[in-house]
């Protein structure tokens, strides 16, 4: 079996790596690199857990193979804090209680940063179908839009977001067990 | 799940890919968004021994208009057809048709052509190109052929595209005065596949009357099949309400469905008669303001 050499910027770094053709870009990412902020979910392509952004237009990363990465950019949940400046979408989903087990936020939240860079001022059902390929069990959705929302009015302000640091969540964990994955 | 192992190759240009599906002919799956075909390759459905993939063969991607069609190349993303100003404006079919494939995530990777290519019988453009007889070309080393989509689709995950041919690009008539189209879906949750889909071109005549009808239906065959009985039942005929609904029955009992979880055989020709219906109306109204 062949290997390729792949080089592929990960949140601004870049990576060079010998794989098989057949390593999915989600496991270069949480086994090679080491960031496993990016969830598997199904594993089927239908729950979106492990979102990320790849050249800017999300992807499932369990749906395409790290050769397929190779040159190009892509963006995960780790590569959105500005330091320990949460993301406003991070803010967003913490302050509306966007999240249950939290499984599925890291693929959320990617998909709506990819939505809101599409459209700064979507509308409630523009934001249900921008993550209709997002599944979570737990919320029921109310919360999350409204942590979307919330970002986008951020966003189109300008502001910064609070400043919060996210070492600070001691005491706030949410679970993440894998068992509740959607 | 880990896909088994295949070998992996990028060539720069269509005559280098020719070659190497010659070269490695039976062997080798082109892979383009990879949507359709990485699925099935965790799954262990599909076993290609070679992925050849498309991503550095250029020009495959453009949309443009000719005199007389809608060129489509195969490369085109789903969310590239639907953002595009020609299809916005002249195309709401299209747009019915590329808002509702998989989810936002498939619609930004995953393209035309190896939608068309892959040929799932529950898959949405199949119906559409069914329904105005699209012409999809392909290319193999001795050069081009123009495949009608009526002669294309062949059966479950089969087409009459050669093992040894590149599917290149999708020619749509272009859009007459006086016609409409429309695609409904029926799925039970966003992003599943269809458990029908119906889409449905109608050209007017300038007395009112349906001068042509074509219409292609999903999920509900071993293939996406055109449902020759409805359009011999709308052409010549003025458009009504009880017409729409003759030709929805025909469309529904042409239908041959699997009981599955989707529902069972008799609800799965009942939708496809009823989305019929439902495209019938859109299409009837777009053509009336497209005059």
């Amino acid at each position: 079996m062949t290997t390729q050499h792949i080089s592929v910027t990960v949140n601004g770094e870049v990576h060079e790596a010998d794989v098989e053709p057949r390593l999915l870009l989600v496991h270069l990412l949480r086994e090679n690199l080491g960031l496993t902020g990016t969830h598997i979910g199904c594993d089927t392509s239908n729950c979106g857990a492990c979102t990320v952004h790849v050249d800017g237009r999300s992807a499932k990363s369990c749906t395409m193979l790290a050769v397929q990465a190779d040159g190009r950019e892509i963006r995960t949940i780790e590569g959105i804090a500005d330091g320990a400046t949460l993301h406003p979408l991070q803010q967003a989903f913490w302050d509306q209680h966007g999240l249950q087990c939290g499984f599925c936020t890291p693929g959320m939240i990617m998909q709506a940063a990819w939505l809101l860079g599409e459209n700064d001022d979507p509308s409630e059902a523009e934001i249900r179908e921008g993550i209709s390929g997002n599944l979570c069990r737990c919320t029921g959705y109310v919360n999350i839009v409204k942590a979307i929302q919330q970002a986008a009015g951020t966003l189109r302000e300008g502001e910064s977001a609070p400043v919060v640091a996210a070492a600070s969540v001691d005491g706030q964990e949410v679970s993440a067990e894998p068992a509740a994955a959607g | 799940m880990i896909p088994g192992q295949f070998d992996y190759v990028r060539p720069g240009n269509l005559d280098d890919a020719l070659r190497i599906l010659k070269d490695r002919e039976g062997e080798a799956k082109l892979l383009s968004g990879g949507y359709s075909l990485i699925p099935l390759i965790k799954l262990r459905l599909a076993q290609p021994a070679l992925l050849v993939d498309m991503r550095d063969i250029t020009g495959l991607d453009g949309i443009t208009e000719t005199d007389d069609e809608l060129r489509i190349g195969a490369k085109a993303t789903h969310r590239q057809v639907h953002d595009d100003a020609i299809v916005q404006d002249h195309y709401p079919a299209l747009i019915d048709l590329t808002g509702v494939i998989g989810d936002p995530q498939v619609r930004n990777w995953g393209t035309i052509g190896g939608s068309v290519a892959h040929a799932d019988p529950a898959s949405d453009w199949p119906a559409m190109l069914l329904a105005v007889n699209a012409t999809i070309v392909c290319r193999g080393q001795s050069g081009e052929r123009l495949i009608k989509a009526r002669d294309f689709f062949l059966g479950t995950f089969t087409t009459a595209i050669e093992p040894t041919e590149v599917l290149t690009e999708i020619r749509i008539r272009r859009r007459p005065k006086g016609t409409g189209g429309a695609y409904t879906k029926l799925e039970r949750k966003v992003g599943d596949f269809a458990t029908v889909g119906s889409a449905v071109i109608v050209g007017l005549a300038p007395d009112g009357r349906i001068d042509n009808a074509g219409v292609g239906i999903t999920a509900v065959a071993d293939s996406p099949f055109a449902a020759t009985d409805a359009e011999a039942i709308l052409t010549g005929q003025q458009p009504s309400e009880e017409l729409f609904r003759k030709a929805g029955d025909a469309a529904g009992a042409q239908a041959s469905p699997a009981a599955d979880v989707r529902g069972p055989v008799d609800y799965k020709r009942a939708m496809a008669a009823e989305l019929t219906v439902r495209s019938l109306r859109s299409a009837v109204a777009r053509a009336l303001s497209y005059a």
